[in-house]
């Protein structure tokens, strides 16, 4: 099954790929960033471990965790049983006990079997005993569809997560945000869901072989421009940076924002840029309705009406469950089209 | 163990927190009614031999996870009252610094690291400590306390078999006090015996009279003794009695919601009363003894009632501290 296969139209986009562009720096893919973070944590941390269904198997959660249990032992990297809320409490437990642990659930949907766990205890630990203890602990999640995965196997859940106080949100674009960002969330005293992009597998990017960190809450300046600010996430920067590069073309000088972390949300990047350029398109590989764009929307609304010459607008997944048929499935997918449509509604 | 000679000096020790707990809870009940308590509470009265039971064979460093019901547990753990009592008035002196509440105490000191309000949502928590202590090798063994409504939920069973098949250090202890709320045993579980449960889990599984706390320290100290020692965990079914309602200072009876015959049985068959009868009938301790426990206990709920009458309140700005 070619569970990597982008029903988007991917031609021509891997704009951070292009080897050119690294001069001969080292570059590994996404899935490699994720596995080496992994194992720079696993061997400089010994609180650390990692645990989920099939992280020791030998497919390792798509490469991420290949063969980390033959590396730093079973104990520390091992197989659970199917019993996704269990596995979160035991993670808050252990991480109470001092502890680094680390739980991979390798499609969001069965997180949803989790969140008596998630939202009512690890999000709240914290806050509901003053302060005085934490959960420090990372739930890696996977998101993106394709081939038929359907309405059980695909859903991009990030919206429902930051709509809890107390859990941190991380969605990587590149292989090196995924380590930097991973080791952070490792090192982190709250409690982070990390949401992995399937189809960000295989995209290559420098990443340096060190372990290093990159803060969580701050996003990054993708690229610089003067007409239209576009506020993406995961998958969505990547397509963001390919309709960039078309709409250069038209004269049509694109502000791009990788969010990076979406709780907390960096508002001062958000605010800075739009200020500047006067317009917004809001990218977001979630559901459309109480997402992430209709918050950076509202934020907009709330805190940059005067800077905005147009409504905002957004690039979204659509209020219904995905389907399987490879023609819906395309349909209910954004591609750079929809960006570059929604572009120009807006510089009308 | 049936035979077990509990020394003196435990016998009063146990006799002191089966007091602390009833004194506590009793001045809860006075009190509540001027509403200056301002959080739900539901309390333990009737149940407290098993907290102390299982307690006074942990060292301040075994892991204790209570739930809603949890004031008997923090004290026989050896929570001092002064924080408990804060934490009830909402002041910043309480043990969650007022946010909490009564169902949200935490004192890391004592090992106590946080309790849940949500059914059965301690267990995995606790089994998660227990694999930290198997992972770290440091002994530490966790007591998991939690009602017959925890076992009508998926994640006991969730949590049993992972505890069991990495053989972690931990005791469950079902307090089935035959009512989750005002739904009986029998409305809800088709099986009463609930420490049946553990046989396929390949654990131990006992029952125990829950009211009886010599029965309970002997079953508990064979129970946590195996733990330690690396034998795995095991189901502890004790059976009891919630002498109040669900929630608040008030009785079953006067709400209409149990029958007058049932509660007077139960209240016939109180804890403290079965220990003072048996240590005084044995000669095990003296009256004397019992009654300057009594007297310390008085002057221990004063002054923490005080304590947290005088504490200030948190300020606004606390709100938003401590969320991530």
């Amino acid at each position: 099954m070619s569970w990597d296969r982008v029903p988007v139209d991917l031609s021509g986009i891997r704009v951070l790929t292009q080897k050119d562009e690294f001069k001969g720096e080292r570059v590994i893919s996404y899935r490699e960033a994720i596995r080496e973070a992994l194992s720079s944590a696993l061997g400089r941390d010994t609180r650390v471990f990692i645990f989920g269904e099939g992280v020791d198997d030998p497919g390792g959660v798509f490469g991420t965790t290949l063969n980390l249990h033959k590396e730093f032992g079973q104990e520390r990297v091992f197989d659970t049983p199917i019993c996704e809320n269990a596995l979160t409490g035991i993670a808050i437990g252990a991480s109470l006990a001092g502890l680094r642990p680390i739980l991979v659930q390798m499609r969001t949907d069965f997180m949803l079997l989790s969140m008596d766990q998630l939202m009512n205890h690890a999000a709240k630990w914290k806050y509901m005993f003053g302060g005085k203890v934490s959960v420090p602990m990372v739930v890696r999640t996977i998101i993106g569809g394709g081939w038929g995965s359907a309405a059980q196997h695909s859903q991009p859940l990030q919206g429902l997560f930051t709509h809890i106080p107390g859990l941190k949100v991380v969605m990587p674009s590149t292989a090196y945000d995924a380590k930097g960002l991973l080791l952070s969330s490792i090192h982190n005293e709250s409690p982070v869901v990390f949401v992995e992009h399937r189809w960000l597998y295989d995209h290559k990017d420098i990443v340096p072989p060190e372990p290093y960190f990159i803060p969580l809450g701050k996003g990054s300046l993708r690229r610089e421009g003067k007409d239209l600010t576009l506020i993406a996430d995961s998958f969505m920067v990547i397509l963001a940076m390919a309709a960039a590069r078309v709409l250069e073309k038209e004269g049509i000088d694109i502000e791009l924002i990788d969010l990076r972390t979406i709780k907390p949300l960096d508002y001062d990047l958000i605010l800075n840029s739009v200020k500047k350029t006067g317009r917004a398109v809001i990218l977001d590989f979630g559901y459309k309705f109480c997402g992430i764009s209709s918050e950076v929307s509202s934020f907009l609304m709330e805190n940059a009406f005067e800077h905005l010459e147009t409504s905002v607008l957004r690039v979204a997944l659509p209020d219904v469950p995905t389907p399987a048929s490879p023609i819906l499935e395309k349909a209910y997918y954004s591609g750079e089209e929809q960006i570059i449509t929604e572009v120009k509604r807006v510089l009308k | 163990m049936k035979n077990l000679v509990i020394d003196t000096g435990i016998l009063k020790k146990m006799y002191y927190y089966l007091v602390k707990i009833r004194r506590f809870e009793e001045k809860i009940i006075e009190l509540y009614p001027q509403q200056e308590m301002r959080c739900p509470v539901h309390l333990y009265i009737g149940q407290e031999a098993i907290a102390v039971g299982f307690c006074a064979n942990l060292k301040k460093e075994d892991y204790v996870f209570s739930n809603h019901r949890n004031h008997g547990h923090l004290i026989a753990k050896g929570v001092d009252l002064k924080p408990m009592f804060a934490e009830l008035y909402g002041k910043i002196t309480g043990c969650s610094k007022g946010k909490g509440g009564s169902m949200h105490m935490v004192f890391p000191e004592r090992s106590i690291m946080g309790t849940s309000s949500i059914v059965g949502g301690g267990i995995p928590i606790a089994v998660g400590t227990a694999l930290a202590s198997k992972m770290n090798r440091d002994e530490r063994v966790v007591v998991v306390f939690f009602g017959d409504g925890a076992v009508d939920e998926g994640v006991f069973y969730e949590s049993l078999n992972f505890a069991s098949l990495k053989k972690l250090p931990i005791v469950f202890v079902c307090e089935n006090n035959f009512y989750a709320t005002n739904s009986p045993q029998e409305n809800r579980q088709v099986n009463p015996d609930i420490y049946k449960i553990a046989d396929f889990f390949l654990m131990p599984g006992v029952c125990v009279d829950g009211n009886d706390v010599l029965e309970i320290y002997k079953i508990a100290k064979e129970f946590i003794d195996r733990a330690k020692h690396g034998s795995g965990p095991s189901l502890i079914e004790a059976r009891t009695y919630r002498w109040k309602t669900h929630v608040g200072p008030e009785t079953d009876i006067e709400k209409g919601f149990r029958d007058e015959k049932e509660v007077a049985e139960w209240v016939n068959k109180c804890p403290l009363k079965k220990f003072e009868e048996h240590v005084l009938r044995n000669n095990l301790l003296e009256k004397k003894d019992l009654q300057e426990v009594g007297k310390k206990i008085e002057k221990e709920v004063q002054e923490a009632l005080d304590f947290a009458l005088t504490s200030r309140y948190p300020e606004e700005e606390d709100l938003y501290k401590d969320v991530y």
